[in-house]
C-alpha cells in the first residue's frame, strides 16, 4: 500500500490503568475506505479517539500524510483535516441545527454548495435547520453527526458505528451518504458492527482482537471468506 | 433596531417580555416612579447587579466554569475608582481610570488564574478561585494605609454627580447630581448588558455553549478549549470590574464588606441560578429579585406580622427579624419549582 493517508505504527494506549491497544499497527489508504472490525471491547473506538488525540498514546508513532502527529492536541488536529464522528451522537443539544453545522466548519464560513449537499444527503437537517438539535430523534442526530463532519473538506473521516441502534430505513439513508461521501474520493476509517453496510461501503478492512490488528486486506478477500471471518471475528457476514 | 439591540436574542416568552420590560422601564423611570432615597438607592443597586449577574452568567452559564473569585473582580472595580479618585482627586478622568485599572487589573488575575487552573478538572479551578478570592481579602483588610482595612475608606466624586448639583424640577422631581449619577450607572450597566448579550449570541458564545456540553466534542472539531475558556473568564472579570466600578460611584465609598464578601458571592450565585442559568436575561430577573427581597421582605413581613397578630403563632413566625430565614425559604422553593430557573421555566410554556 503506498503513501497512506494515515499509519499508525505500534500504539499502545491506556485508559486509567487499563492498558487497552497493545502495539496497533495501521495503515489507512489514500481515497478509501477502510473498515475497521472486530468484536465488541476489542479496541476500535479506543484507536478512532487515540487518532483524534483524545486518549494519548503511551507509545508508538501516529502519522497523518506523512507528519507525525502523536503528541498533537486534538483541536490542531481536526484542523489539520481529520473529521472525527462519535459513536455517542455528538450533537451540541442545545444549539440549533444550523449553529451546529457553522460551528463545524471551523476554519471558516460553511459554504452554501456544500450546505446544500448535505440537505440533499439529509433532507431532514434542511426541515430542522433552525430547530435546537436537542429535539431531533436518534436518527437525525446521526445525520447531524455525520453532517458536521462533512461541513468542512476533510482529509480523512474517522467514523464510529454510524448505524448502531437506528432503524433500517434510516441506515440505508446513512449508508447512501457514506457511499456519496466516498464517490467524491473521502478517506476514510470506518468502525461498523452492521457487515452489510461494511460490506457494501469497504474497499479495506482491518479487524482487530485483544488491542491489536489481527488481519489487515482487501475487503472484498473478508467479504467472501466465510472461514477467515469465522477464524477473525467467531462469525460469518453471509449469516447477517 | 431593536432586534439588533438585543442580538435578536428574544425573550421567547410573552410574560418574560413583559416581566423584562416592567424591569427596564421601572429601572429607566425609576426616579420619577419611585421617588425617594431609598427607592433610588435600590434601583441603583438593581442596575449594577444585573450587570454583575450577567457577567457571572457568562461564566457559569455559558462556559460551564465555577469561580467563587467573581467578588474579588467586582472589588477590583470598586477599589480602582476609589483609589483614582483618593490619588488623583475628584472628577471624571479619575472614574475612567479607575474603572479602565480595575477592568485591566481584574481580566489579568483571571488570565493568570485560568492560565493555572483551567486545564484541570472544574473543582479544581474553583477551589483555586476560591483560595485567590479569600487571599485577596485578607490582603484588602491587611493594607490598611492603603485600602482603609476592614473599614474601607470614603472619596468624592465629581460634583456635577453629588446631591449638590441642582439642575431644576422635572416632572415635579427636583433634579439633582445624585440622579445624574444614577443614570450614569443604569445607562453604562445597560450598554454593558447588552454588549454580553452581542457576545453570547456571537460565533464565541455559541462555541462556549458547544464546550459546556461536551469540551471534547469541541474540540474534535478544531476548538481550543482552554484558549476559550480562558477568554471568557477574563471577560466576565473584566465585565465584574466595571459593575463593581459603578457600585462605588453609587455608594462613594468602598470596603470590603460591600465589595468583596463572601455573601455577595453566593447573592450573585443565586442571582444566576435563580434567574436561569445559561440566559443572560435570567440574570436580569435574578438580580431584580433578589434585590428587592433583600431591600423590602422585611418591610413587608413587618406589615404581614402586624396585620395577623390575631394568630399567635403566625405573627411570631413572620416577624420581620425572621426575613432571612423567609428569604432561605423562597430560594429553596424558587430552585425546587423553577429548576432551569425563571426564564428557563417560561419559555419552557409550563
Amino acid at each position: 500500500m503506498s503513501d497512506p493517508i494515515l499509519r499508525l505504527e505500534g500504539i499502545h494506549t491506556d485508559i486509567a490503568q487499563y492498558h487497552i491497544l497493545h502495539g496497533v499497527d495501521l495503515e489507512v489508504p489514500r481515497g478509501a475506505v477502510t473498515m475497521l472490525l472486530g468484536r465488541n471491547g476489542v479496541g476500535k473506538t479506543t484507536t478512532l479517539r487515540t487518532v483524534i488525540g483524545h486518549w494519548q498514546a503511551r507509545a508508538g508513532r501516529i502519522l497523518f500524510d506523512g507528519a507525525e502527529i502523536t503528541g498533537a492536541k486534538t483541536p490542531d488536529r481536526a484542523r489539520m483535516g481529520i473529521g472525527y464522528v462519535p459513536e455517542d451522537m455528538g450533537i451540541f443539544s442545545d444549539l440549533t441545527v444550523e449553529e451546529n453545522m457553522t460551528l463545524a466548519a471551523a476554519t471558516g464560513p460553511l459554504d452554501p454548495a456544500r450546505r446544500d449537499r448535505i440537505f440533499e444527503a439529509f433532507p431532514p437537517l434542511r426541515t430542522f435547520w433552525r430547530s435546537p438539535a436537542g429535539t431531533l430523534s436518534g436518527g437525525q442526530k446521526q445525520m447531524l453527526t455525520i453532517a458536521r463532519a462533512m461541513a468542512e473538506e476533510r482529509r480523512l473521516y474517522l467514523i464510529d458505528e454510524p448505524t448502531k441502534g437506528l432503524a433500517p430505513a434510516i441506515v440505508s439513508t446513512m449508508a447512501g451518504a457514506l457511499r456519496d461521501l466516498k464517490r467524491q474520493g473521502a478517506s476514510i476509517l470506518l468502525v461498523e458492527q452492521n457487515f452489510a453496510v461494511a460490506k457494501a461501503l469497504g474497499d479495506y478492512a482491518a479487524v482487530m482482537d485483544d488491542g491489536r490488528i489481527v488481519w489487515a486486506g482487501e475487503m472484498q478477500e473478508l467479504a467472501t471468506d466465510a472461514g477467515l471471518q469465522e477464524r477473525l471475528m467467531g462469525l460469518s457476514m453471509e449469516a447477517q | 433596531m431593536l432586534m439588533r439591540l438585543i442580538s435578536g436574542d428574544r425573550p421567547r416568552s410573552a410574560i418574560l417580555t413583559v416581566v423584562l420590560l416592567a424591569i427596564f422601564l421601572g429601572l429607566l423611570l425609576a426616579p420619577f416612579l419611585f421617588p425617594g432615597v431609598r427607592s433610588l438607592e435600590t434601583a441603583a443597586r438593581i442596575s449594577v447587579f444585573i450587570l454583575l449577574a450577567a457577567s457571572y452568567d457568562l461564566l457559569l452559564g455559558y462556559t460551564g466554569v465555577v469561580s467563587f473569585a467573581h467578588t474579588m473582580f467586582f472589588g477590583m472595580g470598586a477599589y480602582g475608582v476609589g483609589l483614582a479618585s483618593q490619588h488623583m482627586g475628584r472628577g471624571f478622568g479619575s472614574l475612567i481610570v479607575g474603572s479602565l485599572a480595575g477592568a485591566a487589573l481584574a481580566a489579568a488575575f483571571a488570565f493568570v488564574i485560568a492560565l493555572f487552573s483551567l486545564r484541570v478538572r472544574a473543582i479544581f479551578f474553583a477551589m483555586i478561585t476560591l483560595a485567590v478570592a479569600s487571599a485577596v481579602a485578607v490582603l484588602v483588610s491587611q493594607l490598611s494605609q492603603i485600602t482603609g482595612g476592614e473599614d474601607g475608606f470614603t472619596f468624592q466624586i465629581p460634583r456635577a454627580l453629588g446631591p449638590a448639583n441642582r439642575m431644576g424640577e422635572f416632572m415635579g422631581v427636583s433634579i439633582t447630581g445624585k440622579i445624574l449619577n444614577y443614570y450614569v450607572i443604569f445607562f453604562t450597566s445597560l450598554a454593558f448588558f447588552l454588549l454580553l448579550l452581542r457576545i453570547v449570541n456571537s460565533p464565541f458564545g455559541r462555541v462556549l455553549q458547544a464546550i459546556r456540553e461536551n469540551d471534547f466534542r469541541a474540540e474534535a472539531i478544531g476548538y481550543r478549549v482552554v484558549r476559550y475558556r480562558t477568554i471568557a473568564t477574563c471577560i466576565s472579570a473584566a465585565m465584574a470590574a466595571v459593575a463593581g466600578s459603578l457600585f462605588a460611584l453609587w455608594l462613594r465609598y468602598v470596603g470590603p464588606e460591600t465589595t468583596l464578601s463572601f455573601e455577595i458571592m453566593l447573592d450573585i450565585l443565586l442571582m444566576v441560578v435563580i434567574g436561569g442559568m445559561g440566559t443572560i436575561w435570567g440574570a436580569a430577573i435574578g438580580a431584580t429579585l433578589m434585590v428587592l427581597a433583600q431591600t423590602y421582605l422585611q418591610d413587608l413581613m413587618g406589615s404581614a406580622a402586624e396585620a395577623t397578630l390575631a394568630v399567635p403563632m403566625l405573627s411570631r413566625l413572620l416577624d420581620p427579624d425572621r426575613w432571612l430565614l423567609w428569604l432561605g425559604v423562597l430560594f429553596i422553593l424558587s430552585v425546587y419549582f423553577f429548576p432551569a430557573g425563571i426564564v428557563g421555566r417560561l419559555r419552557a410554556g409550563r
